[in-house]
């Protein structure tokens, strides 16, 4: 099981903050991982419409879409940030 | 004895609101080696009376570790002889403090390039998000980040 977490518009539109997840055993990189969830329904879709916006931080740090996630413990997708 | 010691990093992510002075005062507590003190405050706008409250979520933990990582960075670079960064999360009304940085330094060079280094990337890497509330009463949007945040990172490359 794989721990994801979401944040701002990805979190609304997937419909909430985190979840446990078996993840196939093909999906080894981030980008295998959107395209994953992306078949999970309407809401995720929506979420990971335009994947190239999305970021993904892999052991709360931030990743490329290409890395692998192979042993990750919390996999975080979230939009651009805007703090500050 | 001051030279010594390592740099004080202060890092928090907090709902209350922070004082600039006693931060300030924290911050330098125990030497008098810093020359200048650069702090920066980000507030709340209420973009023409259009809005009424900005709401900010962070992904905890990770918040926290992205702006130490980048304050230790200011430090190294600039020889800084301490830094604090503060971000408020949750509700925050036009004209609230949202962010505060406080750079310490030998001279205002340093001090004023820690600080604005560590602004330009807590607002690009560090995981925060903003929500609009109107005075309307309607939910605006989530703010979209700006490519200038972006081309402000090409100056300390």
């Amino acid at each position: 099981m794989t721990r994801l977490v979401y944040f701002a518009w990805v979190r609304e539109r997937i419909g909430k903050g985190e979840e446990d997840i078996d993840l196939p055993a093909d999906v080894t990189t981030g980008a295998d991982l959107l395209a994953h969830l992306k078949t999970l329904g309407d809401g995720y879709a929506h979420a990971l419409e335009h994947e190239n916006v999305i970021r993904i931080a892999i052991n709360q740090e931030h990743v490329e879409h290409d890395e692998p996630i192979a042993g990750a413990r919390e996999i975080a997708l979230f939009p651009p940030m805007t703090g500050g | 004895m001051a030279g010594a010691a390592p740099a004080p990093v202060i890092v928090r992510v907090q709902r209350d609101d922070f004082d600039v002075a006693a931060e300030t005062a924290r911050l330098v507590a125990g030497g008098a080696s810093a020359g200048a003190i650069v702090s920066f405050t980000g507030l709340c706008r209420d973009e023409g009376g259009r809005l009424s409250a900005l709401e900010l979520e962070h992904y905890p933990g990770m918040a926290e570790a992205e702006i130490e990582r980048i304050c230790l960075a200011a430090v190294t670079r600039f020889s800084l002889l301490g830094i604090a960064a503060i971000h408020r999360v949750g509700r925050i009304t036009p004209g609230q403090n949202i962010v505060l940085v406080i750079a310490a330094a030998p001279h205002r060079h340093a001090a004023f390039d820690g600080a604005s280094f560590v602004m330009d990337y807590l607002k690009t890497s560090a995981p925060f998000w903003k929500k609009e509330h109107f005075a309307d009463g309607s939910e605006g949007g989530w703010v979209e980040a700006k490519d200038s945040d972006d081309t402000a990172l090409e100056k300390w490359s």
